[in-house]
């Protein structure tokens, strides 16, 4: 059985705002029957402040998609409609006091119908090709459909590839054997065979015991530049490429501070469409902080840029030629 | 009020008599079998007659043919490895679409080594086409490999006609019986079957042991080599207290043997009655004529089998389900796409599996609990009107993404 935290059990069993809102004027479905869970959000949103006065869910769905529903209904009411699209999916996941890696699903699925009914009460057309695969790496909660794509973009050819780029496999390393079926699969289509690493010795870092550094100051946080201030005002829908890369700038520069305590970077490569492809630097690989993982980069790029996105880690500078992606 | 356990196809309680025989062997009756002493020589005898005890159980001609193991699990590898192993020119294995992955996950590997691996296809009540089965007899084959009953729905394939269809092409059989054995009578000196595949924890007996029936003849190759233990065909000191227990188990279990066919068959069809006499849209999965007497498996549309589950068991009743999410798979589970189970109802399968120590009351308080549980999860699905399942389902939501 899943170790749901007492938060998540408290609003599955009694959850908040269930059924749908009379008098909604916003509404948002996701999610389907065959997928073994949907989420219809309903909104009633003040025209004149914007502000939710009310809001409620119908779910077809496992416990934690109940709990997130219901959890998110509680979160959105009395936010403006503006506030309510800063919800990220963790956000979700951090008032249900967390959830497991394998059910993190059930709060994209309420940040996804948030920002489906919002689309609806603003008459705007959500696109969204949003893809989700089976979970390869449970440590960090890498799915096959990231790693398949960070093979292809990048021509990886090892394991510790997969590992230095994703994450995935750098944890309790049980998911190998997946990772290089997936490798087998990906090279053979390029025309390769996957070879296993040599089996040598691992190098032991010796490290003194220490009291732990203390966190940067304050002045790390990068300071802002006026053209990038300025892009960081406009509507993401009405941004021109350049804006939109400034904007990216501007979200990677808000992590750079996490990732320099770990004494690593990220570094913007090129953004081609919704393909946004970084380079991690330095001691990211092993780091359990969700903030430096991609998929951390590419929750909060989506957030902000308000569209979907794909975050890929490159390995060098050099323009990338994408094919099949 | 004590918690009420119908989850028995996952595992059982150990019979506290079972428990009370293999005790002395963790203690006093601690020696090797192996050893020439009397230590080691006392526990050697108590192995010997639990030996009889499953070989009686299970109708087999020879006790030598009950090799040990550490469980259903391992006895299947080795039954599908060593016939692989032992006819090297035979590159063909045959299955079914159903069985449990301790098959099906080692003969998907199998495929990726370059053998061939041939599911037979179920019908919409889980049934098998014998017709496509001889068909795919041939030299070719190695091993047909078949579940007698199935975990999930209890659905029971007509195994011993299948091993004498296999005998005649000169094919070796082999059966996942672990839902079967302590349920139904089995009589396999008077059958085709060259291997079986049985675990103690499904019987009242602890986990960690398990059994596998070899035929006196059937040419076999070990998984584990090493020393003389089970006659050089399962190497590793032996598990003396599981092996003690297990036996014991198969005396209890025919011991109840009737008892399985009339009293808790009786309990679950009340159990089925009652539920479909209160629940609309719930209908019975599998082929409910010829089935296990304990297991009952039911769909229940429009709401998803993990939210039931956690539902149930705040209620104080433990069951399972097919759902992708009690797994955390992205699919519901492989038996009820074989058979063809629309999505609306796979992902709300629940699995109730009763055992010898299941009572009346108890199946009385499960009926009672379960329509509130239906009803409060349909009240929250958008596919369910305030009567019913809403026209349409699929288009009267309509999703950014699915």
């Amino acid at each position: 059985m899943w170790d749901y935290s007492e938060k998540v059990k408290e609003h599955f069993y009694n959850p908040k705002n269930a059924g749908a809102v009379v008098e909604a004027n916003a509404v948002g479905d996701v999610g389907s029957i065959s997928c073994g869970d949907a989420l219809r959000l309903t909104l009633k949103v003040d025209p004149r402040t914007e502000i939710i006065l009310d809001a409620g869910f119908q779910t077809f769905g496992c416990g934690s998609a109940i709990a997130s529903s219901s959890a998110l209904t509680e979160m959105v009411k009395g936010m403006t409609l503006d506030d309510a699209l800063k919800i990220s999916n963790q956000d979700i996941a951090d008032f249900l006091d967390g959830l497991p890696p394998e059910k993190m699903h059930c709060s994209v699925m309420g940040r996804e119908a948030l920002r489906a009914a919002i689309a609806d009460y603003r008459g705007e057309k959500l696109e969204d090709d949003h893809e989700e695969g089976a979970l390869v790496c449970k440590c960090f909660a890498i799915d096959e459909v990231m790693v398949r794509d960070t093979i292809k973009a990048n021509s990886l050819s090892s394991v510790e590839d997969v590992t230095n780029y994703t994450k995935a496999g750098g944890g309790c390393s049980s998911c190998h054997e997946k990772i290089e079926a997936l490798l087998t699969e990906e090279m053979a289509a390029r025309g390769e065979s996957f070879v296993p690493a040599p089996i040598k010795g691992k190098e032991k870092k010796i490290v003194p015991l220490k009291t732990p550094a203390i966190p940067a100051p304050a002045e790390s946080v990068p300071t802002v530049a006026p053209a990038a201030a300025s892009a960081a005002s406009i509507a993401p829908a009405k941004m021109t490429g350049v804006q939109r890369i400034r904007r990216i700038e501007l979200v990677l520069a808000a992590i750079r501070p996490t990732l320099q305590r770990d004494h690593g970077d990220v570094e913007l490569v090129d953004v081609d469409g919704k393909n946004i492809y970084v380079k991690l630097i330095g001691a990211c690989t092993g780091c359990q902080l969700a903030s430096a993982t991609l998929g951390g980069i590419q929750q909060k790029l989506i957030e902000d840029l308000g569209e979907f996105v794909k975050v890929i880690p490159v390995s060098n500078n050099a323009p990338v030629t994408v094919s099949g992606v | 009020m004590a918690d009420i356990y119908l989850d028995n196809n996952a595992t059982t309680r150990v019979d506290p008599a079972v428990v009370e025989a293999m005790l002395p062997f963790f203690t006093e009756q601690f020696g090797n079998p192996s050893s020439l002493h009397s230590f080691g020589n006392r526990v050697g005898q108590a192995l010997k007659k639990a030996r009889q005890s499953v070989q009686t159980l299970l109708g087999a001609e020879h006790d030598s043919e009950i090799v040990f193991t550490s469980c259903g699990t391992e006895s299947d590898s080795t039954a599908i490895l060593s016939a692989l192993k032992a006819q090297p020119e035979r590159r063909e294995i045959i299955t079914t679409t159903v069985e449990h992955p301790a098959v099906l996950t080692l003969c998907d590997q199998l495929a990726t080594e370059g053998y061939t691996v041939h599911k037979l296809e179920v019908d919409g009540k889980g049934r098998l086409s014998l017709d496509k089965y001889r068909e795919l007899l041939s030299d070719n084959v190695a091993i047909v490999s078949v579940m007698w009953a199935n975990n999930e729905t209890g659905t029971l394939f007509p195994v011993e006609e299948m091993a004498r269809l296999a005998e005649e092409a000169g094919v070796m059989f082999h059966t996942d019986a672990v839902q079967v054995v302590g349920k139904l009578p089995i009589d396999l000196k008077n059958s085709s079957i060259h291997m079986l595949s049985l675990s103690g924890h499904k019987l009242h007996a602890p986990k960690g042991i398990g059994v596998l029936y070899l035929k006196r003849g059937t040419r076999f190759r070990p998984l584990l080599r090493g020393g003389h233990q089970e006659r050089g065909r399962r190497a590793g000191t032996e598990n003396a207290a599981g092996i003690v227990a297990l036996g014991k188990a198969a005396e209890l279990a025919l011991a109840h043997m009737e008892h399985e066919s009339t009293v808790v068959k009786a309990l679950r069809d009340q159990l089925q009655e009652g539920i479909l006499a209160t629940v609309p849209n719930a209908f019975v999965t599998g082929d409910p004529d010829n089935r296990l007497p304990n297991t009952l498996n039911i769909a229940f549309e429009y709401i998803e089998g993990e939210a039931i589950l956690l539902l149930l068991n705040k209620a104080g009743i433990a069951a399972s389900s097919g759902s992708a999410c009690t797994s955390g798979s992205l699919e519901p589970s492989h038996v009820m796409r074989a058979m063809g189970i629309p999505y609306t109802a796979a992902h709300g399968t629940v699995r109730f599996s009763l055992s010898r120590y299941t009572t009346q009351d108890e199946i009385e308080r499960v009926i009672a609990a379960v329509p509130p549980i239906v009803a409060q999860l349909r009240k929250l699905s958008p596919y369910w009107g305030e009567h019913g399942p809403v026209a349409e389902p699929e288009k009267a939501f309509a999703p950014v993404y699915g």
